[in-house]
Order: structure tokens, then C-alpha cells, then sequence
């Protein structure tokens, strides 16, 4: 296959953007509909390149692709070669990608329809998809540094897409600055490897790692730098309070960008760099706890949150843990010699990878179902919906398909991801595996508790009436139902075996006691949520009276947004070090300045005293000057 | 004793520093101006002697010399003229009041 097809696939999307930023947008309307063509169009000749891709590697030996790398830039000595890696792993984030994407723009055609900023949207859109999708294929650190960048601005105009909402844009820039935080991290990582090693060829750098030829501490180092990118990206503790509040955004951006895509780059990064987090059991190790610890955190938090957006915000949150625990559960495994290497390898990548692949699906059509919903009542809070499974049925079924696999039910497609991830912890890190399994319950509850309050009861909002209840039009259901029928089969895909990993049969899979436990765990979740939320046996009220430390815990986020914003931010950063930067800025530099400039004043006015206009006093000078210069000449040749 | 070289420079040697004591240290403008004439003289001097004991068959030296004279009395001029119009609106000729532009 020629490697212009490969560059065609994320060089198209960029082309769209061009194309609807230069000519459509001035030249015709800002809603005019064709951007939305323009985009569809491009997106999905990415997918049937993408498609084309992937059967090329099923075919090809060792599922790799050879492709020709190019000359960058020079600077000295130092030439940096780009091109782009085409193996398993960038073949199966290729289909996610443009797929979703396809999905989400048909479904933004309905969605954004009549908005003032339509073309903007879709450009904004392709340069997402092509920022991401060049992600996916980088063969090169720094390469991948551009796009990943990329991917943040583009989240960053697209969450403030609405800029106007101040709440938008407040949050446009929060998401844009706690991801600095980690990409500070990553970026220092890149160059602290390039010194290490001279290259940023990522095939290179895992065979360096590999062979033991980076120092053990430099390499957790660099290691752990490298996560603090995915951590910042992937929304996960401490760096995840900006994903929430990324839903102030137009909900297909939270689908494609906020479920997805982008934040699942801080998965496919760790997995990328697979063999370097492997090789330090500390790093692999701090991967693990974190994702372990994220996932149980977000879903607790989700529990309490009546905003539909948020709720899905912070179950995907937890979902990204999942996919760092099954990452760092079977790395563990690997780097303290449970697994062995080469095997290893490729299944931390499976287990990891195979989550994102199935989760990109249900999550995005969960996003698009809110989406859906407050096309139909314009709120997003579940307080005010109700009984909208009647006039929303295609919404309704959609929206609990997607609930069901997001709680892992089998056959549908996140029981299949999620058993790897769980079985993997329950091998390598039993503690993190039993906050997994309480996360499992948890995670259905919530689901459910939204699915109850949303379509379940009666209506009991008041802003539309009921009659003004609807169900949305086709352009918007039709990507629902096939991202549905995805989230159902999405895990029968041998997607795991693809990337390495080990195969899993249809019954057999049941045979095992780890997934009774977990479907009755998940089971049990959406039986306390039918008790509680449909059937009313128990009070939601008294229960959380009953749990009202707990519930406030929660539903205050555990004071972490209070704690960043009035404590490192005013306190420390304000009050602190910009205080002192301040002090030192006008006491010290200006100081220096204005201390040089006072100095001379009064050395001068000093130094006046000995000019005294007198002709007769410089001449004086003048003739002691020349006595003394004779002098010299006399004492000294 | 024959009269030599050194005694011309020392004689203008004497001349020159009366005039630049008196230049230095006198306070009345005219004095100045007189002592500065003085200084100029023995410049002179010392000039047509070295002229007289280098190079006497060239007149250069004479003629420099004299030109020096007619640029010195038209810089006295100028300079009793300038004194004239200074004691005319300061009522003085005292060098150490005339401070009107030192602050």
C-alpha cells in the first residue's frame, strides 16, 4: 500500500478545515450547510482508508506495516525524522477515531443546527479529527507532542465554543491549563530522553528501554513524566477536575472529544510507550495506583450529580482508570516477571486498548443520548426530566443499551473489556481489583440512576409541557442506532487478540467465577437504583440524610475544585509566589534600575559642587594637570 | 658669557608663569586679560628663538610670529570689548562675579 494513503487518512480532515475556514466560512455563510458536507465527506474517506489500513495489517506479518520516514528538520547535528508507525495499535485507534467522528458529525448536522457558529463547528471538528487521528499515527515523540497539543487546543476552542456563556469559556480555559500541567511534565519527559538517548523515534526508545540501555531512575523518571501527560489528558487524579466542567461545551464535542477520542490519548500514550512504563516496576506501579484509585474516586462522585453531562463525565473518568489499572495491572505483572516479556507487552496493550475500543462506543452514544434528551427538554438535569421513555423510545433504547455495556452486562461489549482489566488486577493487584469491583457496582448504579430519573415516572419538567416532548429527527438517531448496535458488538470483535492479547469465547467466558461476580455486583447496582429511583422502596431522601457526610463528600467533589482554586491558586500561586515574584519585581529589579538611576542623581549632585563656572578654578586644574603629567614623564622614562 | 638658546626659554619660561599666575589668580577681568597678553609674549619669544637658533634662513618663523601678534590684539580687542559691555550692565569687573549662569 502506498504511504500516501496513510497520510491521506489524517491530511483530509485538515484539508476540510481548510477548506471550510478559508473559503466556505468568508465566501459563503457562517451556517452554511456544506461545511457539515464538507466535513462528513472528508471523515469518512478517512474511515475507508482506515478500514482499507486495517486489513492491510490483519494481512501483513507481525500486524506492522513499513513506512517510509522523512526528514524533518536539521539544526547542527541534529536531524529529527518524522513518519508515521502503522501496527495494530494505530490501525485499531484509526477506526475508533474516524468512526466516532463520522457518527458524531451526522449527529452534529441535527444537533448544532441553526447555530450561529455552524461552520466554525465543523471546522473546529476536522481539525480535532485530524489532530487526533495524526496522534494516533505518529512514529515520534515530538511528533506526537504537536498533535497532542493539537488535540488540547482544539478541546479548548471547543469547549469555549459558546464563548459568549461565561461559564464556557471559564471552563475552556480551566481544561486548557490543568492539561498544561501535565503536558509541562510530558515535554520535559520527551527532552530528558532526547538527552538520554539522542532520539525521539518511539520504535527506538522502547528497544533502548527494553535493553536496559536507559538508567533505571532516569528511566522511571522519564517514565513517570510521560504519565503526568496522560494523567493531565486523561483526566485522571489529580489532574481531573477540568473534564467536568468541559461539558459546558456543545454535548456532540463532549461525545466525540470528552468520551471517546482525546482523552482516551493519555491511555493510547501509556500503552505506546508500553515497553518503557514496563521496565520500571515504580512507574508501572504508580500507572496502576492511579488509574485503580481514579476509577473508584470519579464514580463516587458520580453517584450524587444530578447534571446528566456530569454524571457521564465522571463515569468517564472512571472509565479511563479502568483502562490505566488494566495497563498498569498486567505491566505490573510484567516488569515484577509474573508474564513473561514478550508476551506481556502486547497484552498490557490488549487489555488497556480494548476497553477504549469498546468504551469509545457506549460512551459517545451515552453523550449523544444527553445530547438527544435536552434536544428535546433543554435542560441536562435529571430533576427536571422524567418519563421520556414514551416520547423519546428510540433515545430510551439506545441510551439503556449503552447503560447495560457501560455496567459491563454480558454479552454487550463493556462486559468483554472490562472482565480482561478486572481479571488482570485480580492477579497482579488484589487491592486495586476489589476497588475495581466496588467500582463496578457503583458504575451501574449511577448509570441506572439516570436512566431511572431520565425515563422512567412521570415528566416533571416545566419548561416544555409534554406535549412539547419530541423525539429528535433521524440525522440524529440514525448515528445512535449504529453506535448502539457497536456498543452491543463491539466486544465480539477479536479486537483483543488482534493486539496480542488472549482470545475469549462467547459462553466460555461465563464459565469463569470473576464474571459472576462482577455481573451480580453490576446486577445488584441496577437493582438498588430500580429500588431506590423507580420503585421508591427506599427513599432517595432518607438515604441521604442517612449519608450525609458522605453524600456532601461527594456531591462537594470532595473539595478538591475549593482546595486547587482557593488554596494553590490564591493561596500559594497569588497570595505566594506571585506575591513574592511581585516584591522581588519592584524591590529588586526595578530597584536595580531605579537604585542605578538614584545613585547618579546624587553622585551628581555631589560632583556640581566642582563645577564652578569659574574659568579661573579649571585653569588652575588644568595647570596642576599638566605639572603632574610632566612629572610623570620626568619619574617614569 | 654668550647669551644662549636656554636663556631666551628661560626668560620666556619666567614671563609665562607671571601671566599664569596672574590669570589664575587675579580677580579684576583686565588683569585676566592682560596676563593672558603676557602669556602669549613669551610664547613668542620662545618661538623666535628657537626660530633664530634652528632655522634662520627661513623667514617662516618671523612671520608666524608675527602673525600671532596681530591675532593677539585683535583677541585683546575682542576682549576689552567684551569686558567694557560685561562692567557696563554688572557695574564690575571682578572675574568671581560674573556667575549669572551657574545655578
Amino acid at each position: 500500500m502506498p504511504p500516501e494513503v496513510v497520510l491521506a487518512i489524517f491530511l483530509l480532515p485538515f484539508l476540510s478545515f481548510v477548506i471550510i475556514s478559508f473559503i466556505i466560512r468568508p465566501l459563503l455563510s457562517h451556517r452554511s450547510q456544506i461545511s457539515g458536507y464538507v466535513t462528513i465527506a472528508a471523515i469518512g474517506t478517512s474511515l475507508l482508508l482506515s478500514v482499507l489500513v486495517l486489513t492491510e495489517v490483519i494481512s501483513a506479518e507481525g500486524h506492522v506495516l513499513s513506512m517510509p520516514d522523512y526528514e524533518w528538520l536539521a539544526i547542527g547535528d541534529i536531524t529529527i525524522h518524522i513518519g508515521v508507525t502503522v501496527d495494530s495499535l494505530s490501525a485499531v485507534m484509526l477506526i475508533v477515531v474516524t468512526s466516532v467522528s463520522l457518527l458524531v458529525q451526522i449527529y452534529s448536522q441535527g444537533y448544532m443546527r441553526g447555530d450561529p457558529g455552524y461552520s466554525r463547528y465543523f471546522a473546529f471538528m476536522s481539525l480535532f479529527t485530524g489532530s487526533m487521528l495524526g496522534l494516533v499515527l505518529a512514529d515520534n515523540l515530538l511528533f506526537l507532542f504537536l498533535f497532542w497539543e493539537g488535540v488540547g487546543l482544539c478541546s479548548y476552542l471547543l469547549i469555549g465554543f459558546w464563548f459568549h456563556k461565561p461559564e464556557a469559556a471559564r471552563a475552556a480555559m480551566k481544561a486548557f491549563l490543568v492539561t498544561r500541567l501535565g503536558d509541562f511534565g510530558f515535554l520535559a519527559a520527551i527532552l530528558f530522553l532526547y538527552t538520554k538517548t539522542g532520539t525521539f523515534d518511539i520504535g527506538e526508545l522502547q528497544h533502548l528501554a527494553l535493553a536496559g540501555a536507559i538508567g533505571s531512575t532516569a528511566l522511571t523518571w522519564a517514565a513517570i513524566g510521560i504519565f503526568s501527560g496522560a494523567v493531565g489528558k486523561s483526566a485522571q487524579f489529580p489532574l481531573h477536575t477540568w473534564l467536568p466542567d468541559a461539558m459546558e461545551g456543545p454535548t456532540p464535542v463532549s461525545a466525540l472529544i470528552h468520551a471517546a477520542t482525546m482523552v482516551a490519548a493519555g491511555v493510547y500514550l501509556v500503552a505506546r510507550m508500553f515497553p518503557v512504563f514496563a521496565s520500571s516496576s515504580e512507574a508501572i506501579t504508580t500507572v496502576a495506583i492511579i488509574g485503580g484509585f481514579t476509577a473508584i474516586f470519579a464514580a463516587s462522585m458520580g453517584l450524587v450529580m444530578n447534571d446528566i453531562k456530569r454524571v457521564l463525565a465522571y463515569s468517564t473518568i472512571s472509565q479511563l482508570g479502568y483502562m490505566m489499572l488494566g495497563l498498569g495491572a498486567v505491566g505490573v505483572a510484567v516488569a515484577s516477571g509474573a508474564i513473561p516479556l514478550e508476551h506481556g507487552l502486547a497484552l498490557g496493550v490488549a487489555v488497556g486498548i480494548f476497553h477504549l475500543f469498546s468504551h469509545a462506543f457506549f460512551k459517545s452514544l451515552l453523550f449523544l443520548g444527553a445530547g438527544s434528551v435536552n434536544h428535546a427538554t433543554g435542560t441536562f438535569d435529571i430533576r427536571e426530566m422524567g418519563g421520556l421513555r414514551k416520547a423519546m423510545p428510540w433515545t430510551f433504547g439506545t441510551f439503556l443499551i449503552a447503560s447495560l455495556s457501560l455496567a459491563g452486562i454480558w454479552p454487550l461489549a463493556g462486559f468483554w473489556s472490562k472482565e480482561g482489566i478486572l481479571a488482570h488486577a485480580w492477579e497482579s493487584t488484589p487491592i486495586l481489583f476489589y476497588l475495581a469491583m466496588i467500582t463496578v457496582f457503583m458504575t451501574a448504579f449511577y448509570m441506572f440512576r439516570v436512566v431511572f430519573l431520565t425515563f422512567g415516572g412521570e415528566y416533571r419538567g416545566q419548561s416544555q409541557g409534554s406535549h412539547g416532548l419530541h423525539e429528535s429527527p433521524l440525522v440524529m438517531i440514525g448515528p445512535m442506532v449504529l453506535l448502539a448496535i457497536l456498543s452491543v458488538a463491539a466486544g465480539w470483535f477479536p479486537i483483543s487478540e488482534f493486539l496480542g492479547g488472549e482470545s475469549h469465547s462467547f459462553f466460555g467466558a461465563l464459565a469463569h467465577p470473576l464474571a459472576w461476580a462482577s455481573l451480580v455486583l453490576a446486577g445488584g447496582g441496577i437493582l438498588l437504583a430500580y429500588a431506590i429511583y423507580s420503585r421508591k422502596w427506599l427513599s432517595a431522601e432518607s438515604l441521604r440524610r442517612a449519608f450525609a457526610p458522605l453524600y456532601t463528600l461527594f456531591a462537594r467533589k470532595y473539595w478538591l475544585d475549593e482546595l486547587y482554586e482557593r488554596v494553590f491558586v490564591v493561596r500559594i500561586l497569588i497570595d505566594g509566589i506571585f506575591a513574592a515574584l511581585h516584591w522581588f519585581d519592584d524591590h529588586i529589579v526595578d530597584g536595580a534600575v531605579n537604585g542605578i538611576a538614584g545613585g547618579t542623581v546624587a553622585v551628581g549632585r555631589v560632583v556640581r559642587k566642582a563645577e564652578t563656572g569659574q574659568l579661573q578654578a579649571y585653569g588652575l586644574a588644568i595647570f596642576i594637570g599638566i605639572l603632574a603629567i610632566i612629572a610623570c614623564l620626568f619619574i617614569f622614562s | 658669557m654668550a647669551i644662549g638658546l636656554e636663556h631666551f626659554l628661560i626668560l620666556s619660561a619666567i614671563l609665562f608663569s607671571i601671566g599664569l599666575y596672574g590669570a589664575l589668580a587675579k580677580r579684576n577681568a583686565v588683569v585676566i586679560l592682560m596676563s593672558i597678553e603676557i602669556m602669549l609674549n613669551a610664547v613668542n619669544i620662545a618661538m623666535v628663538a628657537f626660530w633664530h637658533y634652528s632655522a634662520p634662513m627661513l623667514m617662516t618663523g618671523q612671520i608666524f610670529v608675527i602673525f600671532i601678534m596681530v591675532v593677539a590684539a585683535a583677541e585683546a580687542a575682542v576682549g576689552l570689548a567684551l569686558i567694557i559691555a560685561i562692567y557696563r550692565s554688572r557695574d564690575t569687573v571682578d572675574a568671581e562675579k560674573f556667575n549669572l549662569m551657574k545655578w
